[in-house]
């Protein structure tokens, strides 16, 4: 018990630390209420969104809307092997890209290691703005309407590279590589085998930024992809509410007869759809919060 | 022979200068080797596009015996600065312009003061569980993407069933969205922003407080003497590239958020909201006007960068970005 008063010596009264729990906590609450929100929503029956409206307290839990969306069926599972299939095959080429990349502006004794910084740092200061760029990946890339309209665009993050720059640099002694080098070991394998196997943690963490950037991109296929069949699930969501708030906006344009309100959306299904997406994301992220959370603070530190 | 001769002449070869030339030199290419993916991309990806951006002191048409990026530029009639005239005309472009810097502004602000302010708060904490915990709630916004955002928001402002439907027709009414598009934006990064002050509050050496409060030093006095002079080299390089960023804003918040409802477009137009509007639109010369628009805010952005950092470095170059 002395032990743990001396703790005490430096530290705020018992209230002020009770405050600072409140005004904290409170914070954090209103960071995950609105998901919370949502799962409740999509767990809401109809009749009960008709008679009180969205509620945290809804009048009847059902799953219908789960059923509605995997009813969608096809629409939905293309959208959601295409999300799965940039994911993946964009993380790891944007890996691999990085890893060499980074390779290169730490290892010492490079003579273009200055030229290629200069490359790399200077489209952080300065870009040529959007419509050259999306006539570069459509007109002469040709990449439009193809599922690598929305990879390309982002196989490589300088921010990225700079953190695995400096991974590389706090966590790997260069006398390791010159070693290995004169052991006859070529770059290549003192990428690979070597640096690659100690900077685990550094890549995990740009991996993870990188597979979350994937999995959460709408935008280039806002830019590209006009082709249902190659829309991932962010831009599915988007549409499917776009669609619905254009139709709400002109119903008295389009005329209420017009429209089959049988075939549209329920609030519910997408709601239902929302958490669909957030869920690889939630489960998965109290194991990676703190590799992001390490490897950031390790990359941060500046030269 | 020769063949034979040559390999056992590389083997038997002592270490002279001119062996550990050859060593570096093949070095030198491997690693090169390794640069050229990410190299590549970097000229396609981000520097054609700035060759591309002449196209902003263009009529730009289609070259038609070789239509193709590098024939309709080289193919266009230059017509100097009139598309850059959207600058002078109206107020859609001065009203989307001071959006863009006072909600930036605001952003910039807010989220250094409350970012500071929560990642001290939270050091506070006693309880190692509890500070990990509020740190894993506030970090997960910031892993939602701004579709699935809008959705959050949108269950509370929904017309029929939303929690706020019956204070206003919110989609249809610009009041009040400057507090809601700032709330979000806090909402999805004060998390992330807090956490990079935590980690930089965590790395000051715990003697010096202790020191400080047997000199008698208060709470307020530490952190006032002690943390924020620590940490405002981070607070400092954050700011500096807020401040770069400060005419860029987020497609997404201002995009998504608002659901692209035209009746709030006085308060939420931005400037890439702007140009991607204009660029969809079907009016003639309308890829023009957008470069020149994305031009005018990529120099106005240089500047901004180049200036914050010029001035940092001259009041202490320890604390500048470059």
């Amino acid at each position: 018990m002395a032990g743990r008063k001396k703790f005490r010596i430096n530290k705020v009264s018992r209230a002020s630390e009770a405050l600072f729990h409140v005004i904290v906590g409170g914070f954090a609450l209103i960071c995950i209420i609105p998901f919370v929100f949502i799962i409740i929503i999509a767990f809401t029956g109809a009749e009960s969104l008709r008679t009180i409206g969205y509620s945290f307290f809804p009048a009847e839990v059902t799953m219908v809307n789960f059923n509605a969306a995997f009813e969608l069926g096809d629409q939905l599972w293309r959208s959601f092997y295409n999300s799965i299939f940039i994911t993946f095959i964009g993380t790891f080429l944007s890996l691999l890209i990085a890893i060499m990349y980074a390779y290169g502006l730490y290892r010492t004794g490079y003579p273009l290691k200055k030229f290629f910084t200069i490359l790399m740092f200077f489209t952080m200061l300065f870009g040529g703005g959007l419509v050259p760029f999306v006539i570069v990946i459509r007109n002469l890339l040709n990449l439009g309407d193809t599922i690598w309209a929305m990879i390309v665009p982002m196989l490589m993050a300088p921010f990225n590279v700079i953190i695995l720059r400096t991974f590389y640099k706090t966590c790997i002694p260069e006398s390791l590589l010159d070693a290995a080098n004169i052991d006859g070991c070529g770059e290549f394998r003192t990428l690979f085998s070597i640096v690659v196997p100690l900077a685990k943690p550094g890549i995990a963490t740009i991996g993870l930024l990188t597979a979350i950037g994937f999995w959460n991109d709408w935008w280039h296929a806002l830019l590209f992809v006009r082709d249902r069949s190659l829309i991932p699930l962010q831009f599915l969501l988007m549409e499917m509410q776009r669609n619905m708030e254009f139709i709400r906006r002109n119903i008295t344009m389009i005329g209420a007869e017009n429209i089959n309100f049988a075939d549209l959306p329920t609030q519910g299904l997408r709601m239902a759809l929302a958490v669909i997406i957030v869920v690889p994301i939630a489960f998965a992220y109290p194991f990676f919060q703190r590799y992001i959370i390490s490897g950031m603070t390790i990359g941060a530190v500046k030269e | 022979m020769i063949v034979t001769e040559g390999v056992e002449g590389l083997f038997m070869q002592p270490l002279t200068l001119n062996s550990k030339r050859s060593a570096r030199f093949k070095k030198t290419i491997a690693i090169t080797v390794m640069m050229l993916p990410g190299a590549i991309w970097l000229l396609v990806i981000r520097y054609l596009p700035m060759i591309g951006v002449v196209m902003a002191f263009q009529n730009h048409r289609p070259y038609v015996p070789n239509p193709g990026f590098w024939g309709n530029i080289i193919n266009s009639p230059f017509v100097g600065l009139r598309n850059f005239q959207f600058i002078f005309f109206g107020d859609r472009a001065w009203n989307m312009i001071f959006n863009t810097i006072a909600y930036n502004a605001f952003f910039i602000v807010l989220t250094t003061v409350l970012g500071v302010a929560l990642a001290i708060l939270i050091t506070e904490i006693g309880s190692k569980f509890f500070a990990k915990l509020y740190q894993t709630l506030m970090f997960f916004p910031f892993f939602i993407s701004w579709v699935v955002a809008s959705y959050f928001v949108f269950a509370f402002l929904e017309p029929t069933f939303g929690l706020l439907a019956h204070v206003r027709e919110w989609y249809m009414d610009p009041t009040g969205w400057p507090v809601i598009l700032t709330s979000a934006h806090l909402w999805k990064t004060l998390g992330y922003t807090c956490i990079v002050y935590v980690a930089a509050i965590a790395g000051i050496d715990q003697g010096m407080y202790e020191a400080a409060a047997i000199d008698g030093a208060s709470k307020w006095k530490q952190v006032w003497h002690i943390t924020i002079p620590t940490i405002k080299p981070m607070i400092i390089i954050l700011n500096i590239l807020a401040v770069g960023r400060i005419i860029m804003a987020d497609f997404g918040l201002f995009w998504n958020v608002t659901m692209d409802s035209g009746p709030l477009q006085r308060a939420t137009e931005v400037f890439d909201t702007y140009v991607y509007r204009v660029m969809i639109s079907n009016v003639a010369g309308a890829m023009d006007f957008a470069t020149a628009a994305g031009l005018f805010q990529s120099i106005i952005g240089f500047i901004c960068i180049m200036g914050a950092n010029a001035i940092v470095r001259k009041i202490n170059p320890e604390n500048s970005l470059f």
